[in-house]
């Protein structure tokens, strides 16, 4: 079998040598893009072009920082690596200009250094210092945002592909499972099954045809987790496959990819052919003998397709429907045959472990939940972003350490946790050590790892409504507890939403709960009453002031909001009648003005055009 | 007047013919292909869908079946501009209807309906784009646009509005 041991040197010591060369990289990942990141990376190319400056160009994917973006790094020879954020283009070329010309960081964009081994500035945070970052162990985001994700090279000069090359030389594929299962591994889609068992289980089933399936169907609200591993570290997901493969005795494997990721489709098929290329995927991988070969499918836009089964079928061209288990994929999967199935970050977990050891992994988390997780910080909270943590730290930590606490000095109310299929968790609750067991105890669940954070404007019966419509209109209708229960529920919901609320319509709703839970055919349904059954748990307060005192304490619920002028604030100077769509708002020039409640529709136009906060809600 | 509008159709339709061709023989492709269907017509129509099953050999029904269950499969003609505004949890807390809202308003879109009379735009609210920290997030066929608050919304139709004219000038 041949070493990639030299190649290996050799591309570390061209990274290492790029160290020498001035360098500016520009973050695009989904996220960057979104906040602008490519007109940077226009001008700023062009200010580099046009002044004949001797400055490479590289993108990165996500280094997790999504609260700057867009961002920029610079690097000079012999110096750290400087961050900037928040930019725009402007403001990224005189940035550039004065960072290089006259050696000065522009103090309202720099976010932080990172010495790199040279001495640092004086005055900047060091990045792995930053509030941040410390709590932060990264193990599987290791090369995101360090890493050019379409070059294999870089990929290869930071490890990859050390893991593959040490179980295909030196280990036997039950040995593979034994590592994966002593480092104590579970699936980081949701359920937590531990994933060496269930390698194991694919390896015992008789068959010789068997296939390696990676369930990169991100489809919770609020999570993008796999996105930033499939946009920033693609390889690292192939060398997870192809150890799988290898342990299983798979020669083939699906990736099936949620059409709404076209950038991570298209870095994966970048990856998937460079790979093959170098001979580390397809025939006789390395010299070894052992045969894999890669396919993406892109999903077509159901979130039930992130049910193990449902996916098979859509892979297989089908309508995506879960059938009932058992048989488990480990016996009868894709096209009938023993299938093993994982997502994007239990397979990019897979490198680390072989290539550092079982005991290194297990020495990270808790009891029973091992390693470290990725975690998505979206809503009300002060830095969004990406952020992988040792399992088993608290939630305090990760939403007021890492994340900055909550947006606008408001209150914090919840932390919704496990998307759709999970629930809310609040105040007294947050010291709760993240890990899988914990989370279940408080009628949440670990989920994919999307946190959004819930402050006091956020009214918990909109937030169960919200997922209850999702869950309603992503319900596949096989079953009819689901298809049926989450659409009495949703009506219920949104009839209490609206002020009609009966006080008999909470104890329906609970046994309606109970229904649809235990008798529903897959995790979806079975999952669908979590965000019900946690905010009345924990906010049902909140319910019975919708139906009891037809008040929507948060001011979301539109239906019970009476929007009303302050006479002694308002200046009578017209704004509001001309914003107002449907002429509710009427009254002379300085004069105080009045809402007619009977043509108002609350859409609170005025009140975000008022200047003067003469509008209130309530 | 020009007549390129009835010269259309034929050339899908052989553009469709020709795709079907790569895949003649092969199963579990309904989804490529009508993916594929889609990209040639910017939806499915029902005539594909009888061209499909004819040349993969399975009824129409099947084909149907697969079309309606997924969400990213249109049956009906859309406009040439497709604005996602994301529904996504992080985005709904920001205020993601109201984005919603604002777009249907300025592109007068009657109740019920989804696209400009003109076939200029599509608004579609769709599940999570997974740009979540950048929330409220909306893409524009292939432009993705964050922080977006609901007054940012003319200003950026304008920039498609523009381009359709100019794209229009050159036809």
């Amino acid at each position: 079998m041949h070493s990639l041991e030299n190649m290996r040197l050799q591309f570390r010591e061209a990274y290492n040598e790029t160290k020498k060369q001035a360098r500016v990289i520009v973050g695009l990942g989904t996220c960057g893009i979104a906040a602008g990141g490519n007109k940077i990376w226009d001008q700023v190319g062009s200010y580099i072009q046009t002044c004949g400056l001797d400055i490479d160009m590289m993108s990165t994917g996500c280094i997790g920082m999504c609260y700057a973006e867009p961002l920029m790094e610079i690097h000079l020879p012999d110096q750290p690596r400087f961050i900037y954020g928040n930019l725009d283009p402007e403001a990224a070329v005189a940035v550039l200009k004065r960072h290089i010309e006259e050696d000065k960081i522009t103090p309202e964009y720099i976010l932080a250094q990172d010495p790199r081994g040279f001495t640092a500035a004086a005055n900047i945070d060091q990045l792995h210092d930053t509030p941040f970052y410390r709590g932060q162990s990264k193990n599987v985001l290791g090369r995101c945002g360090i890493i050019d994700p379409e070059q294999i090279v870089h990929y290869i000069a930071f490890d990859g592909y050390g893991a593959l090359e040490k179980a295909l030389s030196a280990m036997t594929p039950l040995q593979v499972i034994q590592e994966i299962s002593r480092a104590g591994l579970r699936g980081r889609g949701g359920g937590g099954f531990p994933t060496g068992r269930k390698w194991e289980a694919a390896h015992n089933s008789p068959g010789s045809k068997k296939y390696v399936v990676c369930n990169a169907d991100e489809g919770d609200p609020g999570a993008f987790m796999d996105r930033s591993i499939l946009e920033g570290d693609p390889h690292e997901l192939l060398e997870g496959m192809a150890i799988c493969g290898y342990a299983i005795g798979a020669d083939e494997g699906y990736i099936y990819v949620r059409a709404e990721y076209p950038l991570a489709i298209k870095r994966l098929q970048k990856a998937i052919n460079e790979a093959e290329g170098m001979g580390i995927l397809g025939n006789n991988i390395l010299g070894s003998g052992f045969d894999f070969r890669i396919q993406i499918v892109a999903g077509a836009g159901a979130f039930v397709c992130g049910e193990e089964t449902a996916l098979m079928h859509s892979i297989e061209g089908q309508r995506g429907m879960p059938r009932v288990r058992p048989p488990y994929p480990a016996q009868s999967g894709l096209w009938g045959k023993p299938t093993n199935i994982n997502n994007v970050e239990t397979y990019a977990n897979i490198p680390g472990i072989i290539r550092q050891g079982a005991d290194w992994f297990a020495s990270m988390g808790s009891e029973n939940s091992k390693g470290s997780k990725i975690f998505a910080l979206t809503g009300k909270i002060n830095r969004t972003g990406l952020a992988e943590v040792p399992i088993g730290v608290s939630l305090r930590d990760i939403v007021f350490t890492v994340g900055g606490g909550v947006q606008n000095q408001k209150k914090y109310k919840a932390v919704q946790i496990g998307g759709p299929s999970g629930g809310c968790i609040p105040e007294e609750f947050l010291d709760t050590p993240v890990d899988y067991d914990s989370l279940l105890e408080l009628g949440a669940m670990m989920g994919s790892g999307g946190l959004v954070v819930m402050d006091e404007d956020t009214c918990m019966v909109d937030v169960a409504r919200y997922f209850l419509h999702f869950t309603q209109e992503e319900s596949c209708g096989k079953c009819i507890p689901c298809r049926e229960g989450t659409m009495r529920m949703l009506q219920i919901l949104e009839k209490i939403c609206a002020g009609q609320g009966t006080p008999e319509d909470l104890d329906t709703l609970e046994s309606l709960c109970r229904v649809v839970q235990s008798t529903s055919l897959c995790g979806l349904g079975q999952s669908a009453p979590n965000p019900v059954q946690a905010t009345l748990r924990y906010f049902r307060s909140e319910y019975e002031a919708h139906i009891y005192d037809k008040k929507c304490p948060a001011g979301v619920c539109a239906d019970l909001l009476d929007i009303t002028i302050d006479a002694g604030k308002c200046k009578g100077c017209t704004l509001c009648i001309d914003v107002c769509p449907t002429g509710a708002i009427s009254g002379e020039r300085k004069t105080p003005h009045k809402i007619d409640a009977a043509l108002c529709i609350k859409c609170q136009a005025c009140i975000v055009k008022c200047k003067f906060g003469a509008i209130a809600a309530g | 007047m020009c007549n390129c509008n009835e010269m259309i159709p034929d050339m899908r339709y052989a553009a469709l013919e020709k795709m079907l061709g790569k895949y003649q023989g092969s199963t579990g492709k309904i989804i490529p292909v009508l993916q594929e269907t889609q990209e040639i017509f910017g939806y499915i129509p029902e005539e594909a869908i009888k061209t499909i099953a004819a040349a993969l050999k399975i009824p129409s029904s099947e084909v149907f079946g697969v079309a309606t269950f997924y969400g990213l499969f249109h049956l009906e003609a859309r406009g040439q501009n497709i604005i996602r505004v994301c529904t996504g949890t992080a985005c709904h807390v920001q205020g993601s209807g109201k984005v919603l809202e604002a777009f249907k308003n300025a592109l007068d879109l009657a109740p019920g309906t989804m696209t400009t009379a003109d076939l200029q735009f599509t608004v579609e609210p769709v599940a999570c784009l997974g740009a979540c920290g950048m929330a409220p997030v909306i893409m524009i066929n292939e432009d993705a646009y964050g922080r977006i608050n609901p007054d940012d919304v003319p200003k950026i139709l304008a920039h498609y509005q523009e381009k359709d004219d100019k794209e229009r000038c050159i036809a």
